[in-house]
């Protein structure tokens, strides 16, 4: 099967400023960056979706950013089909949006307070359709039908709903456009449990009726599990394994990986468990890393692991990053 | 459905808050009913006002305050509630020209710049530095020397000393509101950037702009009465609040008080009205006052 989305070798580093970075540039030192995504690399295929996942901070939502080009990135290409995301202007970004949309993680912060839940919905309709007016209404509120919102909370305000009919309204928005490929950056983060379910049977559903792909990024194990094909473990940016999620969750390669299973926890006293433990801190990702970003933390780390470490593939389907593997 | 009851309740609920809010502050309240009246006695000058206020009446030169001119005549036996009744017309429309034009021209182009950023931002601001430097009446006066003082030019004059206050205002708005979520999620949905600033990002800065031009309707009307107090602003047959109180100045030695009193005390109250009205709104509008007090 073809790739729908080919993410290769992506960077995002953000040049760091202020007083510290001036003098060293004056003493002729190299421009000192945070490397939030360091070349990162993985494939999203028609219909699927893949899980990004790793611990706040991994440069998850960096990458989202660089998709939507809400940031440019520092280099690598992002190949959506036959268009070079990465190349293309600032007038054909937004003809992309039509594709590509993207839920945020606080559906509070990302609804204008000032938009009736109504006429967000249409906006995408009105910049990417030929849809008039009435039919444009006529198609917001069918989306939001589809969503679960009725008829009578089409014209509120975001602060007239409730945190869960919020991010339904952010999720109308988003596949207004029938867009084929959609980033959910953590949808289910800022809602309770009760609604994170709905609003994951909601996402599974939309996808299987719509055919769209999604990137599903998230540091909740247990959603990942039940909506993701397939997982990438990001950490510190960069991937450090990827692989169907049935496989990753049964047996996890990667010492990261292991350590963010084991920190999952069962409700049942009497499992089996990995007790697998990092120790130490992330390391800060303004330093230049040329091995294994995990070795001062990892209780397996030999000599061989500051040395460049590839994702390689170690089964039809599955890649790791680690010299122990 | 249980859910949806009490939901459909909130708007009246909310109405009532409001309402309860505004009680709260009865200064600012009573001084927007101010203001209000003196809107309606302008607009309906002819009718409220006893007598012509321009007709002069050599037989009543100097009256003094009386229940046939409650606030006296001037020199050529005009009737002074009259006149400043009638000047209301010109003082208001002036300050609320000038007001609206500034906020204008600030709210767009410090839209533009706020959101812009980077060397065009710091042009834009030094630029308003430049202006700022000039105390704003001396700048005033000197406009309305270089072009002339018709009514249109002191409105611009006024109106091109203010033009910075907003400009910055909403230029620093929008510095806070451009990095909200839901400004990605604008460009997200693929806005073009006039969009973006105009639709989504310039209603989200009018709070403190309201606040900002209210306050600023006093001072537009105070600078405009000092401009035609000094002879650069309204010329004097016209009735206005600081040519009359100019004109009244004069007659301070030779004991008639009304003349200067009652045109002051008229910009006094309006322009105190205005910035009372002002300070209400700017705690009605900052969420942090909710539910204080």
């Amino acid at each position: 099967m073809t790739a729908l989305l080919q993410v290769r070798d992506l960077r995002m580093h953000f040049p760091l400023g202020g007083i510290g970075a001036l003098l060293s540039q004056l003493r002729g030192e190299p421009e000192r960056v945070v490397r939030a995504v360091d070349s990162v690399s993985f494939d999203v295929r028609q219909g699927e979706t893949l899980a990004l996942v790793g611990e706040s901070g991994c440069g998850k939502s960096t990458v989202a950013r660089c998709l939507l080009r809400l940031l440019n990135p520092s280099g690598g290409s992002m190949r959506f089909g036959d268009i070079e995301i990465a190349k293309l202007d600032a007038k054909a970004v937004q003809h992309l949006r039509r594709d590509i949309q993207m839920v945020f993680q606080d559906p509070t912060a990302s609804l204008n307070p000032r938009l009736r839940v109504s006429s967000m919905v249409e906006e995408p309709l009105m910049l990417h359709t030929d849809l008039g007016p009435a039919e444009r209404k006529q198609r917001a509120l069918e989306v939001l039908e589809e969503v679960g919102l009725g008829a009578d909370l089409a014209e509120r305000y975001p602060h007239e709903l409730s945190g869960g009919q919020r991010q339904r309204a952010n999720i109308a928005r988003a596949v207004a456009t029938n867009p084929r490929f959609v980033v959910l950056d953590e949808p289910t983060s800022a809602l309770d449990v009760s609604l994170r379910s709905r609003a994951i049977l909601l996402l599974e559903a939309l996808r299987e009726k719509h055919g769209m792909s999604y990137l599903f990024i998230s540091h909740d194990l247990a959603t990942v599990k039940y909506l993701a094909s397939r997982v990438a473990v990001m950490y510190l940016g960069v991937i450090v394994e990827t692989g169907a999620t049935h496989e990753i969750f049964a047996k996890p390669l990667h010492p990261y990986t292991r350590a963010l299973m084991a920190a999952v926890p069962v409700p049942d006293p009497d499992a089996k468990r990995d007790s697998f433990v990092l120790s130490g801190e992330i390391p800060s990702p303004i330093e230049r890393h040329t091995g294994c970003r995990l070795r001062g933390r990892c209780p397996l780390a030999k000599p061989i692991c500051a040395e460049p470490v590839p994702l390689r593939e170690v089964a039809p389907g599955r890649q790791v990053a680690c010299h122990m593997i | 459905m249980t859910i949806a009851a009490p939901a459909t309740q909130t708007k009246p609920a909310g109405r009532s808050l409001v309402w309860r809010r505004i009680r709260r502050n009865p200064l600012s309240f009573g001084a927007l009913c101010v203001i209000v009246l003196i809107i309606l006695a302008a607009i309906f000058a002819p009718i409220v006002a006893p007598y012509d206020p321009d007709m002069p009446d050599a037989m009543a030169a100097f009256e003094s305050v009386s229940w046939k001119h409650p606030m006296g005549t001037d020199m050529y036996g005009r009737d002074q509630l009259s006149r400043i009744i009638f000047a209301a017309r010109v003082d208001l429309s002036v300050a609320f020209a000038a007001t609206a034009l500034a906020v204008a021209i600030g709210a767009i182009f410090g839209a533009m710049v706020g959101y812009a950023g980077g060397w065009i931002d710091n042009v834009a601001m030094r630029l308003v530095d430049a202006v700022m430097a000039f105390p704003a009446f001396v700048l005033a006066m000197g406009i309305t020397a270089a072009l002339g003082n018709s009514t249109t030019n002191v409105a611009l004059a006024i109106s091109i000393t203010q033009v910075p206050a907003y400009l910055r205002l909403i230029r620093g708005e929008m510095l806070r509101v451009r990095e909200m979520e839901y400004a990605d999620a604008a460009r997200t949905v693929g806005n073009p950037p006039w969009r973006i600033v105009f639709i989504h990002l310039l209603p989200n800065c009018l709070p403190p702009l309201i606040v900002q031009a209210t306050l600023a309707m006093g001072f537009a009307l105070l600078t405009m009465a000092a401009l035609s107090f000094i002879g650069l602003g309204i010329k004097p047959p016209q009735a206005e609040w600081g040519v009359m109180t100019a004109e009244g100045a004069a007659q301070i030695v030779t004991g008639e008080w009304w003349l200067f009193l009652f045109p002051g005390l008229a910009i006094m109250i309006t322009v105190l009205a205005f910035n009372l009205v002002g300070d209400g709104l700017r705690d009605f509008l900052d969420p942090r006052m909710r539910g204080i007090r």
